[in-house]
């Protein structure tokens, strides 16, 4: 039987020796370095309000994605319209969402109270807790960039669906569900995904208006006992396992996606 | 499918002009197409002959005339002198009961063969869906692709693709039928199976709209044939008259290359 050998690549060899050398004098000298308290990070891992910040996070991060997704869907459909309004409406909206800090649309939104003190017969502070403007910042900002990137799924799909579908008597809102965005989803599954491992972490941002999140819980605390770097770490740990959850449910669908043969265009 | 009453006019055309922003591309169009009637359009690419198609169920808006099929007016409603353009429910309404058939196929990648054909019936029409789902395998069977329901679009071959295309618009029961150029995508071995498809069509009396360059179906399946050029229908009548006999330069001029460009 003949053997196959396959090419020698001796640099890509001593390239990953390298990085796995400096990799692993990093984590020594963070693990023997004096100011850090091992004791602490385990003491607060799984402490309660720890735990409670991280199932903020992971709600608000749902909350603003779900929020962004509608919202993009509707500002890319308006982006796509006949009408020059909603076109421009929907640009607007975009330019300015994407325009300015996500930090600074928090600040706003948490601060909503020194602009106006009441919305209709409510105390704004009442409406909008840290929770609920965090919720709205960062949703509306999302469907910013959702926008776009669902405005370029709908644009990959060839106009012949379209035509097809109106032909057989479909509504554009009918053809837009059943048969363009099913088929938009390809495309916008990848960039979608990284979107949401942004949100992820853009959660962290709503601290400056004690949002309630896992950095809020974490700062509260290490404001207390002053063990900063430990609670970031504590932080770090958690941001880094939901992330990668993320990833992981991001590759599966895009897996499933590959496989139902969407997107194969019905041509010659 | 719907008897046939021969005689009605099932399209009427009356002066249909179209034009894109800077071009004038439909320069009225009068045209009529009895109930039962085979139509066949011919013409050079760029003709306008798409574009008119596209017009009978209004995916393209008109500039000036008016289109009637089954003796509605398509698209507007007509109060006095004015023309209001319809609620896109009734356009809908008005387009499920017109089939077409595309060039490119344009079948939904993402829904199998069956789930194509049954799509429209299910959500349009809000049809049972035990009846649609046997309905479809009647229509796949007629076009010889009973085995193929469960596939994807991808898995098939243009013929193939083309005739599910068929099938799925025939399953909206539509009165008229459209097709632009349904064989031009088709490797010349699989053009023989999607035209015998229509012809059975037109065995069963549906009333048929083809843009072909197939002359050979032109020839025995039309009742009439229309040559068009520049926007306009420069002349029609019967196959054998047309084909043949052509009274216009350009209608030979257009035979000669067609014809010339196959042998
Ligand atoms: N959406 C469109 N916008 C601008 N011009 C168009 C559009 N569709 C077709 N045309 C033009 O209209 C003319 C007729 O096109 P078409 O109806 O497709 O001709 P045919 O089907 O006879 O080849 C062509 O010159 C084409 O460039
Ligand atoms: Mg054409």
């Amino acid at each position: 039987m003949t053997r196959v050998v396959p090419l020698r690549r001796p640099w890509l060899w001593l390239g990953s020796a390298v990085v796995a050398i400096a990799a692993a004098l990093l984590a020594l000298s963070i693990y023997r370095n004096p100011n850090i308290q091992h004791g602490v990070i385990l003491q607060y891992q799984f402490a309660p309000a720890i735990l409670a910040g991280l199932r903020t996070t992971v709600v608000l991060a749902l909350l603003a994605a779900l929020i962004g997704t509608l919202l993009g869907v509707l500002l890319a459909v308006m982006r796509l319209s006949a009408s020059p309004v909603l076109r421009l409406a929907s640009g607007f909206y975009t330019w300015l969402l994407r325009g300015t800090p996500l930090l600074v649309q928090i600040l706003i939104w948490g601060n909503l109270a020194l602009l106006f003190e009441h919305i209709g017969p409510f105390r704004t502070n009442d409406l909008l807790t840290p929770f609920v403007a965090s919720v709205i910042a960062l949703g509306l900002n999302e469907g910013a960039y959702m926008a776009e990137i669902v405005r370029a799924g709908i644009i990959a799909v060839d106009r012949g669906q379209n035509d097809a579908a109106l032909a057989l008597g479909m509504s554009h809102p009918l053809a837009l569900r059943r048969i363009i965005l099913p088929q938009a989803l390809r495309v916008i599954m990848p960039p979608a995904g990284n979107q949401f491992i942004s949100l992820l972490k853009a959660t962290s941002l709503v601290s400056v208006i004690a949002g309630g999140d896992m950095l809020t819980a974490a700062q509260n605390i290490s404001s207390a006992n002053l063990h900063t770097i430990e609670l970031m770490l504590v932080a770090t740990f958690w941001y880094l396992v939901l992330t990668t959850i993320a990833s992981l449910g991001q590759h599966y669908i895009e897996r499933r996606l590959g496989k139902s043969g969407v997107g194969i265009h019905a041509t010659s | 499918m719907r008897p046939p009453e021969p005689g009605r006019p099932m399209l009427r055309a009356q002066d249909v002009h179209k034009r894109y922003r800077h071009e004038e591309v439909l320069k009225g169009i009068d045209l009529e197409v009895a109930s039962g009637e085979v139509l066949c359009l011919i013409g050079p690419s760029g003709s306008g002959k798409s574009t008119f198609l596209r017009c009978i169920n209004h995916l393209e808006r008109i500039d000036a005339g008016r289109l009637y099929v089954d003796g509605a007016l398509v698209g507007y409603r007509e109060r006095g002198d004015c023309l209001y353009e319809m609620h896109p429910r009734d356009i809908c309404r008005q387009r499920a009961d017109i089939g077409m058939v595309f060039q490119r196929f344009n079948l939904f990648p993402h829904l199998t063969v069956l789930q194509n054909v049954i799509e429209a019936p299910l959500k349009v029409r809000r049809e049972a869906k035990a009846e649609a789902v046997e309905r479809a395998r009647a229509l796949l069977a007629r076009v010889g692709l009973a085995d193929k329901a469960d596939a994807y679009p991808s898995r098939l071959s243009g013929g193939q693709q083309q005739r599910v295309a068929i099938a799925r618009a025939l399953a909206m029961r539509p009165k008229l039928m459209l097709f632009d150029e349904p064989t031009s995508a088709l490797d010349p071995e699989l053009v023989g199976e999607v035209l015998s498809v229509m012809r059975g069509l037109t065995e069963d009396g549906m009333t048929m709209i083809v843009v072909t360059h197939e002359m050979a179906f032109a020839r025995d399946a039309a009742d009439t044939v229309a040559f068009m050029d520049a926007g306009v229908i420069v002349e029609s009548g019967p196959p054998e008259e047309i084909l043949s006999h052509p009274r216009h330069e350009r209608t030979r001029g257009f035979l000669a290359r067609v014809i010339g460009a196959r042998a």
